[in-house]
Parts: C-alpha cells; sequence; structure tokens
C-alpha cells in the first residue's frame, strides 16, 4: 500500500481525535514533543524564579516555603517530564523506526498508552497543587517526606504513573529493534542513535520497576503507616536512598546515553565523515548500562553507609567514566580529516562535547570518596549534574530537534536564529554553572534559600546566566515555531545524511517508506 | 573568564574555605591534583576539537572526507591512559577517606543532637550548649550525632569534613582542628522550610580556655529573663520573630497576656502554663493557621532553668 504523492503522516488524517487515537509512531512523537516541550517551559519557568530568589541574600520575591517549592518543582518537571521522555520517547519514537527501516515500532496501542501515562501521571503530579503542593526536593528523601503536610503524595503517585510510560517505551523499542530491522540491518549496521536508545530501553525496563516499588512503599507510608522508612516505627530512612538511587542513578543514563546516540549521528553528518570506532561507541552504551546498576552508592558516601559500600561504590565508579571517555575521544577523532559545517546543530554537538567534558572531569573528581565528602550535597553537585544533565542532554535535544525539523515537518529552519540562539544559550549556560563549581568548593550548600554574604557576588553572576539561557531558548522556541509555520519547503535530504530516515520523504509518508528499503552497508558511509 | 577561574582554582586553596585540618590539607593535594588533571584533559579535548573543527573546516559542498573507521591501538590508549588515572585517584581517595573514618582512640567525645532547624552538643559532664561548638586546640573530637525528626547533615567546609546525621542511629565524625578560630558549621541535607537557616558556629579555643568553659555554670550570675534570651536566640529565633510578625510560627511580640485562637475556633489565654504547654507539648494545642507538627518539643532537651527562662523572656517581648 503506497501513499499517493503530496500526503503525508501530517496531513492524511485531520482533526484533535485524529491526534489523540493516532497510531502513528510519528504522530505520537509529535504528542511528546509537544508535551515535552510545554514541560519544559513550565520547569524552565521554576528554574527562573529559583535564580531570582537566589539573585541576592535575603528575601527577594518569595519565603522559604514557596522557594521548596519552586526547587522541588523544578527538579521534579525537569526529571520526570522533560529529559526522562525528552529523548526516547519525543525523538527516539519519530526516528528509531524510520532509522531501522520500519512502518512502526512493534506495539503501535502500547506507544499510545505510554503518551496517556505520561499526560496521566503529569496531570497526578500537578494536582498536588491544590494540596499546598511540595517541598520533598525531587529525590522524596524519608522521614521528610513521610512527615511533610501537603500534596507530596499527589506528585510521587505522578511520578509513580508516568514510570509506566518509560517502562512500555523502552520494552516498545527492545521489541521493535530485535524484530523489526529492515533487511539487510544487522545490529552492527544500525545508527549509534539506535544503540544509545536501545541501551536506554534496557534500563527503563530492568529499573523503572524498583522506583515505582519504592514510591509506592512511600505512598503507603505516608497514608497507612506502615513504617518502612519512618525510624519512629522502626524503619530505616536511609533504605530509601538505596532504593531511589538504584533507579535515580541508571536514569541519568537514561538521560544522557540517547542523547549521546544523537551527537553520533549530528558530529558524522555534519563532518560528511563515518564515526570513528563505531563498534567502541556501541558497546560502550551497553557497557555504560550494564555498570549503571552498581554505582548508586556514590550518592550515600556520607549517609552513613559503611565505609567498604563507600569504596566499591567509588571503584565502580570510576569504571564508568572508562566508556563515557572512550565515547567523547571517538567524537573528536572523528572531526579529524572531516569537512565541518558550522551549522547549528553541529554548533550544539560541539557545544554538548564542552559541556560534557567538564561535567565528566567533574563527575570523576565527585566520585573519589574523600573530596565527594567536601563537595557532596553542595552547589557543586548541582553544577556539575547541570553540565552533564543540560549541558548535555539538552544541548542535544536542542540539535536533535534542529536537525530532524525539516524532516518531521518538511519545511526548513531559520539558520541565523538557530545559531543565535546556540550563542546564548551556550554563554548563558557557563555563565550560570560555572561559578556554583566555585560555590561549591567554598562550601555552599545547595537547596538554600538563603546563603552567606560571602557568596552573593558568584549567585548573582549565576543569576544572570540564567536569564541568559532563558532568552536562549525563547529562541529557540522562535525558530521551532516559525519552521512550522513559515517554513520554506524541505528537501527529502537536505544535510546530505548516510541513515534511513533521509532516505525517504520530508515529511515520510504514514508507513514510512514507499518501498521497503534494503541495507547494504553501515549507517556513516560517507566515501 | 573560565581560564581566569580555573587559574585562580589552581592556587593555594582552590577556593576551598583555608584547611584547618591535616586531613584537609590531604583533601586540598588531591582536589589540586584532580583540577589540574581535569584541566588538563579539558584542554586536550575541548582544545583537540576546536582545532580540528576549523582545521577542517567545511570548503564546499563536495569535500572528500578520510574514510577512517578506527585504530586500535589509539583506542586502546585512551581507554587505558584514563583507566589508569581513575584508579590513581580512586585509590588516593580511598587512602584518605579511611583516615577521616578511622577514629582516633584518644579522641573527646561529644555527643550533637540535630531538630529542625538546631544544632545542640553535649559533653560528656553533661554541659550543654546550643548553637555553637566551643572545642580545644589540637586535641582529635568525636561526634556522636543523631537527629530527633528528619535527615540533616553536619559540614564544617574548614574540615572537609560532613555527615549525614540519621534519627533513630548514630553517626560520627571526627577531626582534629589545628588552628584555633571560628568556623562554619552548615546542615547540607534538605530538612524542609528553614533548612538554609540551621547554621552554627564552632569555635576552636586553647586547651586551658576549653577546661575553664567546661568547668562552669553557663548561667552564672545571669537574669533569668536573660537565660530565656539566649535560648530563644539558639533554638527558638530560627520560627519566631521577637515581634509580633509570622515567620514559620506566631511572633512572640505581645503574645502573653493575649488570648490566642486555636485550630478548631478554641480560645485560649496565654499564661505561664500554656507557655510550658506549647514548648513541651507542641501539639497539644495548634493556633489556628499553622500546621500541626511544625514545631518540635523541647521536652527533655531544656533544663528547668531554661524553660522557666525562656517563658520568662517571652513575658518580656511587647
Ligand atoms: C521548627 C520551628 C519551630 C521551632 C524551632 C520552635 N517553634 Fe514554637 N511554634 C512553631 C509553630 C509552627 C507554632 C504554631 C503551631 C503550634 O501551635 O504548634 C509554634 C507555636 C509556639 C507557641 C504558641 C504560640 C502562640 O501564638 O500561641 C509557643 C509559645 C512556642 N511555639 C514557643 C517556642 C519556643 C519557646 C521555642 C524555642 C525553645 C520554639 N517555640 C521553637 C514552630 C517552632
Ligand atoms: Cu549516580
Ligand atoms: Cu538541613
Amino acid at each position: 500500500m503506497s501513499s499517493a504523492p503530496g500526503v503525508n503522516y501530517l496531513n492524511e488524517k485531520s482533526g484533535l481525535w485524529s491526534w489523540l487515537t493516532t497510531l502513528d509512531h510519528k504522530r505520537i512523537g509529535i504528542m511528546y514533543m509537544i508535551s515535552v516541550l510545554s514541560f519544559f517551559a513550565i520547569g524552565g519557568a521554576f528554574a527562573m524564579l529559583i535564580r531570582w530568589e537566589l539573585f541576592g541574600a535575603g528575601k527577594n520575591i518569595v519565603d522559604a516555603a514557596t522557594y521548596n517549592q519552586f526547587m522541588t518543582f523544578h527538579g521534579a518537571i525537569m526529571t520526570f517530564m522533560v529529559i526522562i521522555p525528552g529523548v526516547p520517547a519525543f525523538l527516539g519514537n519519530f526516528f528509531l523506526p524510520l532509522m531501522i527501516g520500519a512502518k512502526d515500532v512493534a506495539f503501535p496501542r502500547v506507544n499510545l498508552l505510554s503518551w496517556y501515562c505520561l499526560m496521566v501521571g503529569a496531570a497526578i503530579s500537578f494536582w498536588s497543587l491544590f494540596y499546598h503542593g511540595a517541598d520533598t526536593g525531587w529525590t522524596f528523601y524519608t522521614p521528610y517526606s513521610i512527615q511533610t503536610d501537603n500534596g507530596t503524595t499527589w506528585l510521587v503517585a505522578g511520578a509513580f504513573v508516568m514510570g509506566f510510560s518509560s517502562i512500555l517505551t523502552g520494552l516498545n523499542f527492545i521489541v521493535t529493534v530485535h524484530k523489526l530491522r529492515a533487511p539487510g540491518m544487522t545490529f552492527f549496521r544500525m545508527p549509534l542513535f539506535i544503540w544509545g536508545l536501545y541501551s536506554t530501553a534496557v534500563i527503563q525496563v530492568l529499573a523503572t520497576p524498583v522506583l515505582g516499588i519504592t514510591l509506592l512503599l512511600l505512598i503507603a507510608e505516608r497514608t497507612m503507616n506502615i513504617g518502612i522508612f519512618d525510624p519512629a516505627m522502626g524503619g530505616d530512612p536511609v533504605l530509601f536512598q538505596h532504593f531511589f538511587w538504584f533507579y535515580s542513578h541508571p536514569a541519568v543514563y537514561i538521560m544522557i546515553l540517547p542523547a549521546m546516540g544523537i551527537i553520533s549521528e549530528l558530529i558524522t553528518c555534519y563532518s560528511k565523515k563515518t564515526i570513528f570506532g563505531y563498534r567502541a561507541i556501541a558497546w560502550s552504551s551497553i557497557g555504560i548500562a550494564a555498570v549503571s546498576f552498581f554505582v548508586w552508592g556514590h550518592h550515600m558516601f556520607v549517609s552513613g553507609q559503611s565505609e567498604v559500600a563507600g569504596i566499591v561504590f567509588s571503584f565502580l565508579t570510576m569504571l564508568v567514566g572508562v566508556p563515557t571517555a572512550i565515547k567523547t575521544f571517538n567524537w573528536v577523532a572523528t572531526l579529524y580529516k572531516g569537512s565541518i559545517e558550522f551549522s547549528a546543530p553541529m554548533l550544539f554537538a560541539l557545544g554538548f562535547i564542552f559541556l560534557f567534558t567538564i561535567g565528566g572531569v567533574t563527575g570523576i573528581m565527585l566520585a573519589v570518596t574523600a573530596v565527594d565528602v567536601h563537595f557532596h550535597d553542595t552547589y557543586f553537585v548541582v553544577a556539575h549534574f547541570h553540565y552533564v544533565m543540560v549541558g548535555g542532554t539538552l544541548m542535544a535535544i536542542t540539535g536533535g530537534i534542529y536537525h530532524w525539523l525539516p524532516k518531521m515537518f518538511g519545511k526548513m529552519y531559520n539558520e541565523g536564529v538557530a545559531r543565535f540562539s546556540f550563542v546564548l544559550i551556550f554563554i548563558g549556560f557557563n555563565v550560570t554553572f560555572f561559578p556554583q563549581f566555585v560555590l561549591g568548593a567554598m562550601g555552599m550548600p545547595r537547596r538554600y534559600y538563603d546563603y552567606l554574604p560571602a557568596f552573593e557576588p558568584l549567585n548573582k553572576v549565576s543569576s544572570l546566566g540564567a536569564w541568559t539561557i532563558g532568552v536562549g531558548f525563547l529562541f529557540a522556541l522562535y525558530v521551532v515555531v516559525d519552521c512550522i509555520l513559515r517554513g520554506k519547503k524541505a528537501p527529502d535530504n537536505p544535510w546530505g545524511a548516510k541513515t534511513l530516515e533521509w532516505q525517504t520523504s520530508s515529511p515520510p509518508p504514514h508507513e514510512n517508506f514507499t518501498t521497503q528499503p534494503v541495507v547494504t552497508g553501515g549507517p556513516y558511509e560517507y566515501r | 573568564m573560565m581560564w581566569w577561574l580555573l587559574m585562580q582554582s589552581a592556587q593555594a586553596n582552590t577556593f576551598m574555605p583555608p584547611a584547618a585540618t591535616d586531613i584537609a590539607e590531604r583533601v586540598n593535594s588531591l582536589y589540586g591534583f584532580l583540577l589540574w588533571a581535569s584541566f588538563i584533559s579539558c584542554v586536550l579535548v575541548i582544545g583537540g576539537f576546536i582545532y580540528f573543527a576549523f582545521k577542517y573546516k567545511r570548503r564546499s559542498e563536495n569535500d572528500k572526507t578520510a574514510y577512517i573507521s578506527h585504530n586500535n591501538f589509539l583506542e586502546f590508549l585512551w581507554s587505558f591512559v584514563p583507566f589508569l588515572i581513575f584508579m590513581a585517584v580512586f585509590v588516593w581517595g580511598w587512602a584518605i577517606y579511611s583516615q577521616m573514618r578511622t577514629f582516633p582512640e584518644d579522641a573527646l567525645e561529644v555527643h550533637v543532637q540535630a531538630q529542625k532547624w538546631s544544632w545542640s552538643f553535649e559533653y560528656k559532664n553533661g554541659r550543654k550548649s546550643s548553637g555553637e561548638l566551643l572545642i580545644p586546640v589540637n586535641t582529635p573530637i568525636k561526634l556522636v550525632m543523631t537527629s530527633s525528626d528528619v535527615l540533616h547533615s553536619f559540614y564544617v567546609p574548614a574540615f572537609r569534613a560532613k555527615q549525614d546525621v540519621v534519627p533513630g542511629r548514630y553517626t560520627a565524625l571526627w577531626f582534629k582542628p589545628k588552628y584555633k578560630g571560628e568556623y562554619q558549621i552548615f546542615c547540607t541535607e534538605y530538612c524542609g522550610e528553614q533548612h538554609s537557616g540551621m547554621l552554627a558556629k564552632l569555635k576552636v579555643v586553647s586547651r586551658e580556655e576549653f577546661d575553664d568553659w567546661l568547668a562552669n555554670d553557663p548561667y552564672k550570675g545571669l537574669a533569668m529573663e536573660e537565660v530565656g534570651q539566649k535560648i530563644y536566640t539558639a533554638r527558638c529565633a530560627i520560627c519566631h520573630h521577637t515581634n509580633d510578625q509570622k515567620l514559620v510560627g506566631p511572633g512572640f511580640g505581645g503574645l502573653f497576656g493575649r488570648e490566642e485562637t486555636l485550630q478548631g475556633g478554641e480560645k485560649v489565654m496565654v499564661d505561664e502554663n500554656y507557655l510550658r504547654e506549647s514548648i513541651m507539648n507542641p501539639n497539644a494545642k495548634i493556633v489556628a493557621g499553622y500546621p500541626s507538627g511544625q514545631m518540635p518539643t523541647f521536652a527533655g532537651q531544656l533544663s528547668e532553668q531554661e524553660i522557666t527562662g525562656v517563658i520568662e523572656y517571652i513575658k518580656t517581648l511587647k
């Protein structure tokens, strides 16, 4: 069944209902895009408010209780609603089937269900606002999260439901990759983005249930006083931290692995060069995913866990550093003797390497037990994970969105404004978060509503940087909206890329390819 | 700017507060090494890609590129060299961490009690203090810590020392300050509304001064309300203003002798007995407009003299 010319997945059916009931992975991808970008705007607004409150010592705009709500919602929204679904569920959904030459994912109905799980979960989370919100931080540490008297139960329940979205997407992707690859598409001919998504999917399926159980136990503790985490009833509050990080450390890789995959796509495409060390990058994704399950204790060096545990977790964490270093070196080596174009997506990819390298080396510092004792729960940690999550994942998502906009909507975006958004985001990012490393070294603890006068100058700088990032993302949003509404018609393969998604029309037809593609070589055959 | 910050950070204190224990100095050396190693890696990677990016900038649309799929030697090299560095800093960190976690036999023990949102200390002879920990110089100190409500974390940046304080169990921390002086104590585990206000001072004094202080009655020669004021500053100020403004709890200004409306609309007269009950059994009567369970009990923590003192002090606030 092939579509008539001019008919594509966007115009094939119309009306809101056709979207809400669609089984097309591309349409579901676009629905994820709209949800994730909206959540990002909300989470970002909280970030702006946080930095406004921290602009000067003492009270600036709100009281301590409200500030704690801001930081809780910023963290919870950005992790559970933006970064976790951001790459796999949004970009992954759209491009995974296209890039392996499939018509759709293995279970289209489950795919739609996972979007509804995210939306219902998000709605439940926001419902907490009607019960005085939540003020536990996104980590929900017990026993504070048991005692605090507000809508925390709703926020936790929402995160629980959103977990199903993640599990279902992961399951879908694993089966799709195993079963639906085009003829000739062997595992080692898959684009590296697919390897990233595949490793992520494994983590999603194996780790998310643990989060689910932990959150359920927390809800039971809050509503029925079962006494598993509450020390007043003989429970162990530190046990919660073990459970929580057993998921949440691998979750860090749910956030970063597919982002790394995007970077491999961008680097090869905009330097017109085959990737250096394909197998090393592919295996390192699997390696990172495997080791990521055994490092959770590095969040707990000063929690009261045993000294031996601290040392073992420090050692294992060092091991994750190796495959991460391999990837970075391979990307740099790919540039060697390439033909490098400084288009907006490439700028984001290079920005990623820049920021991720800093995030990586500071991660090693934090993995060193004796040094982490000083840095733990200070702004050094805040700076570190923003370098990895924002400097890494968000840069990759933004670059990826620009890169794939012509494919998704069949329109070209405004290159000049897109580059300008990069400049603002990149500079703003460093101005925001670099000073936070210094603040952490000076000893400023995180989650502080107020701080000593000595910390004021750098906090001011940091706030100015944050607002610059905010403006940068407004420009990025403009680029996306402008592209969709007014962009010039895009050719099928504007960047001369080699992966399969570019071999079909822009935007693709409902069934992705009019004739079944057959694969005869690797993904990056730039010769 | 980043260059400048990096160069600054590579200097003596690397932006950390001056090291005040031997262990802190060791942490500094390791941290200094990490900073340099990181700086060099960043220069290699970032410098490397910037160099390549400009050197191999696209000249025309039909540029031919080299087809280089891999290089086993290089790949081995850049897996193995980082691995060696990681192992080195791991072992180095382990060595210092073991020292942090090995408690000297002859340490002077102090009990630490964390509670929303203040730190209290009790010495072996029963001497208590709040908001200020006084210790002798050049003596190993062991803190035995617990919390009466939620998690807190005891952190002295100058000593590079930190340990979570967990309700229902004891955790411990030790250090041996080298210099006399005043150091900052922070709470670094999020513990609710006034987490950032849960500060205390650590004073390192000479042995003689310490022995003197330990043996003396802290309230000698003080009037009742002066005793109360000390308690107020150390334990209540984080939640109660001295005027009638709301903070976490109601302000104390003009409280005494007034009629207070409780949750559910009942009214009580604020007299000494009400104040005492509010301090010892705060959940018995909740003031309208405030959550229950927020105010911790001070039963068993304040002496009879201190309770009376604080009540007398509240009575003076108009
Ligand atoms: C963690 C915050 C916190 C601390 C510390 C705290 N309180 Fe309170 N206090 C509250 C809150 C909240 C209320 C109102 C709710 C209630 O009645 O329990 C309150 C109520 C009171 C009341 C009743 C006030 C009224 O308007 O009727 C008194 C008296 C009082 N506190 C005394 C003290 C004293 C004395 C201390 C120090 C020894 C202290 N509190 C420490 C939070 C705190
Ligand atoms: Cu982790
Ligand atoms: Cu705290």
